[in-house]
């Protein structure tokens, strides 16, 4: 049980650390240096054409997506190098948020399951940030029932015509391509009838809306497909195997949501820190200390619980259901932290002005965003079922639609 | 970075678990809860043969000079089956104290004893109700000798000796208080057994008449040593609270899944599940953060105070979560005296209090941390 670098480990820190040194957009340290859960802001740039950027540079040099082999536009660096790398390139990281999904998530699906040639050709661009990637997974009729979707794929010829439509696909608006999951058997069970394909964003008959949220802004989309037509060559996994191949895409987002998830931690405890009550600092005051310390531990409980899926990955070991435990713990913190320093302010906790204390709304930006953090990549209570049925071995759910052909099954609502 | 426990440690815990499963079972749990004897002494004696007393302890003291990450390993499975032994008074407490602070001689006249099994030792720090605070402290120290009155002291009936945390001055400061071995079987010690939660970890009384004292390091610096001790202690408990909150789940989860009620298995209800799946998550964080404190106490890390209050405050809270839910999913049942839960739950709120309470800790973490901040 150590943190010491191996002599290879310090190498490649040293390495890491100069080229950041020499490299990193230091006309942002001011912006990213701040705490920042929520929205970033980068003067008055683009954050998208910033972080494309930062990507493109690191790619350039071999810094992008450290853990994938080489030839798609990585290191082939190991775990543990990879959280080196995390570990000096600090809030300068802030800028990967919008490849995310692509880099955490389609990647590595397609890495499983694409072809030789649609690897070689794809994956270095998503690597390196010019291109960005979705996954179209969730609509209307199916939240939770991630696989009670009705997004259809029909086979005509050599060619597949999707119709349909997808929705809270973050990021929808400015991606170029998109894995999606299809049903192309309607007659299945519905865990049967899917299939997987990706797609570029900008063919015929796709049309993203950004939907407006509760906090008043727009980084889930609705999708809509109308007679999208694709190849058979863009397949991912055999046809009828799409759960499969989506279960491969949900694992690698739990551990790459949850080992980055913001906890509000220490925004809250530089809060109470600064703070002046009527009886002095907020954090001379009983209640906030005993509030802090129960979400100090919390958080250092996830950090080292990420280190502890490192060390496992480390060993050859693949992320595990327990990697939901990141965000289900998260989620709910950031959701409690926020209302808790919005107490502290009274009745100024209900102002979003800039001009309002030196905070400037940051906890209230928090207390609209947080509720998606508890129901994007699986809400509470799925997660809370995963660790119940696939870490401690409890029964699975009764499921009524079990075994029943999908267009067998009723359905009503969103 | 390596996170985890090394092959040997894991090799360690098998058998030490396997050794407390079969020498520590419930059956052994309760002959001591129901007073039918102090301690478990062919246990102490099994403990102290399988080279577990002196795990932590240097060779050349009697011990087998493994180290603190091999006495966690110990502690989690100590706490996983109740041990009704005086493991923590003796290892964490006057062990760690001796071996941080004692003098040659001292280390040579009572770690080979505590190795093997012959000596039981204590902490004597609480005088009443309250936290640990120098103030607090009225035992006086003088001339080679102490008195006063401690209470309550873990194992103090059975202890043969006591590091004391006395009172050498009169400034109001922590340089007041100084610490103390006491022969608990030598002149001037009157000891009253105190009824508890859980007598399988049991509490006394003692009065100190000017029983002859032996100053245990610099004595202006009692209170520093003191410090010292508990952060060391604090590790090591969480880790028995994390075997303990670890066993809860467990029994919960087992039960979970034999017992059914309208016509399922009750681990199939999603109520159910849900509190099985938290008290998962509160086991786990705590297991994660004690893997850090045993980090910075097996390195002697500056992060020590930090990391010590952490894993503390975290693996009380996960064996109290685990040990209520844990009777709550066995229902009615839980309740009884017959079923087990029981013994889980009294010891997680005697350990949540026994090295200073929730409270405590909790204002401990927020200074050390204020103070890294400031820093």
């Amino acid at each position: 049980m150590n943190f010491d670098d191996t002599p290879q480990e310090a190498a490649f820190r040293a390495e890491a650390r100069a080229w950041i040194q020499a490299n990193a957009p230091k006309e942002f340290e001011a912006e990213l240096s701040q705490p920042t859960v929520g929205r970033i802001k980068l003067k008055n740039r683009d954050i998208l054409e910033e972080s494309k950027k930062w990507q493109t540079k690191k790619a350039a040099a071999g810094w992008a997506c450290l853990h994938w082999p080489k030839e798609f536009g990585g290191r082939g660096a190991t775990p543990i190098e990879r959280v080196i790398w995390q570990q000096e390139e600090g809030f300068y990281g802030k800028l990967e948020g919008v490849f995310l999904i692509g880099q955490g998530m389609c990647g590595p699906t397609m890495m499983a399951f694409g072809s030789d040639a649609d690897k070689k050709k794809y994956l270095p661009p998503l690597a390196s940030g010019e291109h960005v990637w979705c996954q179209l997974f969730s609509e209307p009729s199916a939240g939770s029932d991630v696989a009670g979707l009705r997004t259809r794929a029909e086979k005509k010829g050599d060619d597949w015509i999707i119709n349909g439509q997808k929705v809270w696909t973050t990021g929808a608006h400015f991606s170029d391509y998109g894995i999606v999951i299809t049903r192309t058997d309607p007659t299945q069970p519905k865990h049967k009838g899917l299939t997987m394909f990706w797609l570029d964003m900008k063919s015929p008959g796709v049309v993203v809306k950004p939907i407006k949220q509760a906090n008043g802004q727009s980084e889930f989309n609705e999708v809509y497909f109308t007679d999208v037509k694709i190849p058979d060559s863009q397949r991912l996994g055999k046809v009828g195997d799409g759960w499969n191949v989506s279960l491969t895409t949900l694992m690698n987002e739990r551990m790459s949501i949850g080992a980055r998830q913001s906890t509000g931690f220490p925004e809250l405890f530089a809060f109470c820190n600064d703070l002046m009550l009527e009886d002095g600092p907020a954090i001379d005051d009983k209640n906030v200390r005993s509030k802090l310390a129960g979400w100090a531990v919390k958080a250092s409980g996830l950090k080292y619980t990420s280190y502890r899926s490192i060390s496992a990955l480390s060993r050859g070991e693949r992320p595990g259901p327990e990697n939901s435990i990141g965000k289900l713990v998260a989620g709910t913190m950031l959701q409690d932290i926020a209302m808790f320093a919005m107490d502290l302010q009274g009745a100024s906790g209900a102002l979003t002005d800039a001009d309002s204390p030196s905070i400037a709304g940051q906890f209230q930006s928090i207390l609209l965003r947080s509720p998606s953090d508890r129901i994007a990549g699986g809400t509470d209570e799925i997660l809370r079922n995963i660790i119940a049925e696939r870490v401690l071995g409890l029964p699975g759910d009764i499921r009524v639609d079990k075994d029943v052909p999908f267009n067998a099954i009723p359905t009503k609502g969103r | 970075m390596n996170f985890e426990f090394s092959e040997d440690q894991k090799q360690l815990r098998d058998q030490a678990r396997r050794y407390l499963t079969e020498q520590s079972p419930p059956k052994a749990v309760r002959a001591v809860l129901e007073g039918n004897a102090p301690y478990d002494k062919a246990l102490w004696k099994g403990l102290a043969e399988m080279g577990f007393l002196g795990v932590a302890i240097p060779e050349e003291f009697g011990g087998a000079g493994a180290g603190h990450l091999e006495l966690c390993v110990i502690a989690e499975e100590i706490g996983r089956a109740l041990a009704p032994v005086p493991f923590s008074s003796t290892i964490y407490l006057a062990a760690e104290a001796i071996m941080l602070a004692g003098s040659d001689a001292q280390k040579a006249k009572w770690l080979p004893k505590i190795a093997s099994g012959e000596a039981i030792g204590t902490l004597a720090l609480f005088e009443g109700v309250g936290n640990p605070s120098h103030k607090a402290i009225k035992v006086s120290a003088s001339q080679g000798a102490v008195s006063g009155t401690k209470t309550p002291v873990a194992d103090g009936a059975i202890a043969n000796f006591a590091i004391v945390a006395a009172r050498t001055g009169s400034t109001g400061r922590e340089a007041d208080i100084g610490l103390f071995i006491v022969d608990l079987t030598g002149d001037g010690v009157t000891r009253k057994p105190l009824a508890n939660l859980d007598q399988a970890h049991g509490q006394a009384e003692i009065t100190f008449d000017r029983a002859k004292a032996e100053p245990l390091g610099n004595t202006a610096e009692g209170w520093n040593i003191l410090t010292r001790v508990l952060d060391r202690a604090a590790v090591l408990m969480a880790f028995e609270q994390v075997g303990g909150a670890d066993r809860a789940l467990e029994m919960g989860r087992d039960y979970a899944l034999d017992r059914v009620a309208f016509g399922r298995p009750i681990g199939s209800f999603q109520a159910v599940k849900h509190i099985l799946a938290d008290m998962y998550v509160s086991a786990t964080l705590a297991r994660s953060n004690c893997y850090y404190g045993a980090w910075a106490l097996s390195t002697d890390a500056g992060e020590l105070p930090e990391a010590a209050a952490t894993a503390r405050i975290s693996a009380t809270q996960a064996f109290q979560h685990c040990s209520k839910n844990n009777i709550q999913v066995h229902g009615g049942m839980g309740f009884t005296w017959e079923f087990d839960c029981h013994l889980y739950y009294r010891r997680a709120n005697v350990l949540a209090l026994s090295l200073g309470s929730l409270t405590y800790w909790e204002n401990q973490l927020i200074d050390r941390m204020r103070f890294r901040n400031a820093s």
